[in-house]
């Protein structure tokens, strides 16, 4: 499978320490911005699909740190899925994957 | 070996409960229980009034008697003991052989022989049915009489008065509980008494009861005086049930009793008496604690070889307190300074109405007695201080005189009681015990109640068991850890104060002044709860939209498969027809599934997120408001339809539940707040299982509280009676506030309330008697909410930038097609995991999007 990237969307259309989902080639790619206290603002994408309930919900979730890591909080079981990796912290058996995504021009862009 | 226990009350079932927990016997248990319910709490059997079930009273842990083997013959009772044969031939006609016998058939109630004491509505005061008779009575009474002015006379004239019945105390001596108090702590009860709506009458002898001829009965007394009333209880003190024993030669005593010696044997050494049937010593003991420890005595006698090892009974402290709401009465050791050389000290106050008596050994270093009327907040220590013999301090009156402005009390610490100190004489907890629980993990007072059992009957040692608690904690050097979560150091009713005292209105102050990282879904939804509940501000602001979980995030309440049900406000449970077909019609068009809630409302399910504004702005348009099911928040009040309908009702339940759901409609609190309103006593609102339920009443509204449906049900308890309207509000006011101020995260009222220090009495003195001084700030901070209140649906249908959150795709138009539905019973369903892996299964489309 080759990988893309793609534009998204503005960065501004993503509210500071949110999720929305994007729809890319018939994929649901959750996208996170984390704005930190420094002023830095940081743009994560992973799975939309959260595999312990089977729903497209990820994007939806709660975003915050367990100490080191960058997480959301599934809204359904509220297992913790690590931002950088897609690592399921409470189940490592049921990861979901991550994405490369940068702020590029004010926009926000996803390699799928 | 065969045992034979006669009795299973409080004292024959905690016998039971010692005995198999002793390793070396094997015994074959048979218990004759001749009421028709294994044993309950007889000592708490008043709060069957407040709402309390035969099951919520009863002791005994499901399955015991199954797991432990032991024959339980209900309804059945001992008839008569053989000792030569050692049988015991019962009710039933079935004679039973032994080799211990173990009487606790406890005590039955003095009534005088008063000619008309047989007369219907006429009742005592010491079991289930009794309670069941007079309630049913006093339903069809005005009035009710006491007979004797004892401990329990006063809380049966409790019961009464809660009742609405006009009540009476008829006392024989010159003052209320004679036994325990001095005539100065007597005169302050009496109007403590007094002032909950009592008529006390003292040295009044009854001659006669005959037909009355306003009420059911008259009562006449020595001195010419009558009395009507329609119902009357004989609270007239207790006789040990010794007929067996007599009927079969055992010793007995003079004015009753089966003779005892330290190890509760009788005068025939297979034969035990324990709890209040057994004299010890020429004493009987009324109180539960002695005949617990009779019973441990008498387990560890049977089980032990030789049995004169086995501990011994060597009498009991018989300090009390009464536990009446708002009259604190306590009596402890030697009351009335019998002890020759005894000195006392003594303290009222007349405005505030206390009365303190501290009594002394002749040098002032013991502490030998004590009376407290008014305020008993001092009696676990200075029952500490009698029984174990700790010095006092050189001026032992600042012991019970009022602290100056801002100053402790001196000497009263718990680190001065010794490790043997009995805590918890219920169920025999030391202070090491305690400290034991507590270094092993028992860190709340929950905790600790659960796993040492102290506190878990009586409970007058709550406080003294939280001070142990919060000393043996300091001294471990672990503080509490109820801290949120990583990111901040505090516990929720800590942040509550550090947001309403700095003012901090957005979650970014509060990490940058209280807290550390990024946050996360713990105190996220925490601090955005705690905002709402302070500022009451719209939750989907830029800033706060990112603290809300899922559900307050979209304004709706997520299901398994991501879509959302909606649930607009029914307040009341009263919807006209015309929005009832909008409801309809809204559903038909979005093909939602739509089902009736508990909480009399209806849900909608279904609907993926971008719909959401779309359906609401359409209910918004048909005057429909946010229902609040996806929060943590004031959810329903149900109601019956109350007297506008209905033949019982005696109040309009359907105008107060509104009243009540658009009064705090949108509060948010730590956990869902459901409320209900009854018409009358029947109860079809099912308020008693609300954290909020009222029930009207002739006179107005009893006001019900911490109840609880769901996983752990538990009935509410009675707060306050007969309200008129506008205290009705105001109780609820002060309590909702209350509770939002010191609750945990995710706590519910009925949790929060077990864990509150003093219970159900301290809650009624912060909301009814205003303890704390706070009556005023949790109103004006109610109104604060209620006042800025706005339909948060309203308000983001009507901002298209709030309106964009909801899209499904940032990128694209349209829902996720990973939602499938399938059709049941004419509605649609999520299709299940199995039905959308068939290659030939399409399943119905998603919802059509609407033109
Ligand atoms: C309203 C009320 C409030 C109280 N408040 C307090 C308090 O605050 N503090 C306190 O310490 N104490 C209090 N008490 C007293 C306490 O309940 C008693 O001390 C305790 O119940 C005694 O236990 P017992 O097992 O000896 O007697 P009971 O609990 O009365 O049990 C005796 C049982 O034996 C049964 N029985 C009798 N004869 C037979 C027979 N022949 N065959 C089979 N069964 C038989 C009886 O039906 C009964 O069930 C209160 C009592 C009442 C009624």
């Amino acid at each position: 499978m080759s990988t893309l990237w793609h534009d998204v969307c503005g960065v501004d259309e993503i509210w500071p320490n949110t999720g929305v989902c994007a729809r890319i080639d018939n994929r649901q790619i959750a996208i996170f911005r984390i704005d930190r206290a420094d002023g830095a603002t940081e743009i994560f994408a992973i799975d939309n699909h959260d595999p312990h309930s089977g729903a497209n919900v990820l994007s939806r979730g709660i975003v915050g740190n367990l100490g080191a890591r960058t997480v959301v909080a599934s809204p359904i079981y509220k297992q913790h899925f690590d931002l950088a990796t897609g690592d399921c912290l409470e189940e490592p058996s049921l990861p979901v994957r991550s994405y490369a995504a940068e702020i590029n021009d004010g926009r926000v862009r996803v390699c799928v | 070996m065969k045992i034979i226990v006669i009795g299973n009350g409080m004292v024959g079932h905690k016998f039971v409960e010692e005995l198999v927990a002793q390793q070396n016997v094997a015994a074959d248990v048979t218990v004759l229980c001749e009421e028709p319910r294994p044993a309950y709490d007889r000592v708490q059997l008043s709060a069957f009034f407040s709402g309390k079930t035969a099951d919520d009273l009863s002791l005994v842990t499901p399955g015991f008697f199954e797991q432990h083997s032991v024959d339980l013959k209900l309804g059945v009772g001992a008839k008569s003991i053989d000792r030569t044969l050692k049988t015991v031939t019962t009710t039933a006609g079935e004679t039973l052989g032994y080799d211990k016998l173990v009487i606790a058939t406890g005590s039955y109630p003095f009534v005088p022989p008063i000619p008309g004491k047989d007369r219907e509505g006429c009742f005592v005061y010491r079991t289930i049915e009794d309670l069941e008779a007079m309630t049913a009575c006093g339903a069809r009474s005005k009035v009710g009489v006491v007979i004797g002015g004892g401990l329990l006379g006063l809380e049966c004239a409790k019961a009464l008065r809660d009742m609405q019945l006009q009540t009476h105390v008829v006392e024989f001596a010159p003052r209320l509980m004679a036994v325990q108090i001095d005539d100065g702590g007597g005169r302050v009860l009496r109007s403590k008494i007094e002032q909950l709506g009592v008529t006390v009458h003292t040295q009044k002898n009854t001659v006669e009861i005959v037909a009355g001829d306003h009420c059911r009965h008259k009562m006449k007394f020595a001195d010419g005086a009558e009395l009507e009333t329609d119902m009357i209880v004989f609270s007239a003190g207790i006789r040990p049930r010794d007929e067996l024993a007599r009927a079969c030669g055992l010793g007995v005593g003079e004015r009753g009793g089966i003779i005892v010696d330290n190890h509760c044997r009788t005068l025939d050494d297979d034969i035990y008496a324990i709890g209040e049937c057994a004299l010890w010593s020429g004493r009987i003991f009324g109180l539960v604690a002695p005949g617990y420890e009779m019973a441990r005595v008498a387990a560890k006698t049977i089980a032990s070889s030789p049995s004169h090892d086995a501990p011994q009974f060597t009498g009991a402290d018989m300090s009390t307190k009464l536990k009446l709401m708002g009259v604190d009465v306590a009596s402890i050791g030697d009351a009335h300074a019998a002890t020759a050389g005894a000195r006392s000290y003594v303290f009222t106050d007349e405005r505030k109405q206390i009365y303190k008596k501290l009594v002394t050994s002749e040098d002032g270093s013991l502490l030998l007695g004590a009376v407290l009327v008014g305020d008993a907040t001092e009696y676990g220590q200075l029952l500490q201080m009698m029984l174990n013999h700790i010095a006092l301090p050189s001026s032992p009156e600042f012991l019970i005189l009022p602290a100056a402005d801002g100053q402790t009390r001196v000497g009263l610490g718990v680190d001065a009681l010794p490790g043997s100190a009995q805590i918890c004489s219920c169920n025999n907890v030391t202070k090491l015990q305690l400290c034991e629980a507590v270094g092993a993990g028992c860190t709340t007072l929950g905790a600790l109640k659960k796993t040492t059992q102290a506190a878990t009957s009586c409970g007058g040692c709550a406080p003294l068991v939280t001070q142990i608690l919060k000393a043996e904690m300091k001294r471990l050097g672990h503080s509490v850890n109820n801290h949120v979560c990583e990111h901040f150091a505090y516990s929720r009713q800590e942040l509550y104060h550090l947001v309403r005292v700095g003012r901090i209105e957005t979650f970014d102050a509060l990490l940058s002044k209280h807290g550390s990282g990024l946050g996360c879904d713990i105190c996220k939804p925490v601090a955005a709860s705690i905002f709402a509940s302070c500022w009451n501000d719209y939750v989907l602001t830029r800033d706060k939209a990112a603290l809300q979980d899922s559900n307050d995030y979209f304004l709706a309440n997520i299901q398994k498969n991501g879509t959302y049900s909606i649930v607009p406000r029914i307040a009341g449970g009263e919807i006209t027809p015309d929005k009832l077909i909008v409801l309809g019609q809204v559903a038909k068009k979005y093909g939602l599934y739509t089902k009736i809630t508990g909480g009399q409302r209806i849900d909608l399910f279904g609907a993926q997120a971008h719909q959401l504004p779309q359906i609401w702005s359409e209910l918004v348009d048909a005057g429909f408001e946010t229902g609040h099911a996806y929060g943590k928040a004031v959810r329903t009040v149900k109601s019956c339809v109350g007297s506008t309908w209905c033949r019982f009702g005696v109040q309009d339940s359907v105008s107060m539940s509104l009243t009540i759901e658009h009064r705090y409609k949108g509060l948010r609190a730590p956990h869902k707040l459901k409320f209900a309103v009854s018409g009358c006593t029947r109860e079809c609102a099912e308020a008693q299982s609300k954290d909020v339920g009222v029930i009207a009443t002739e006179k107005g509204w009893n006001l019900y509280v911490c109840g609880n449906g769901g996983m752990k049900p538990r009935h509410a308890e009675l707060l306050a009676g007969d309200l008129d309207d506008a205290t009705l509000l105001q109780y609820i006011d002060r309590f909702l506030m209350f509770y939002i101020r010191t609750a945990d995260r995710l706590q519910r009222t009925s949790v929060w309330r077990d864990n509150l220090e003093g219970g159900l009495d301290y809650l009624k003195d912060v909301i009814v008697h205003d303890s704390l001084g706070l009556g005023a700030e949790l109103e004006a901070e109610m109104a604060q909410v209620v006042d800025s209140y706005v339909c948060e649906w309203k308000r983001t249908v009507e901002d298209p930038e709030a309106v964009k959150r909801f899209r499904t795709f940032i990128n694209a138009d349209g829902g996720d097609d990973n939602v499938v539905f399938v059709e049941e019973r004419g509605q649609i369903r999520p299709a299940t995991a199995a039905e959308r892996e068939r290659p030939e299964f399409k399943g119905v489309a998603v919802v059509a999007e609407p033109a």
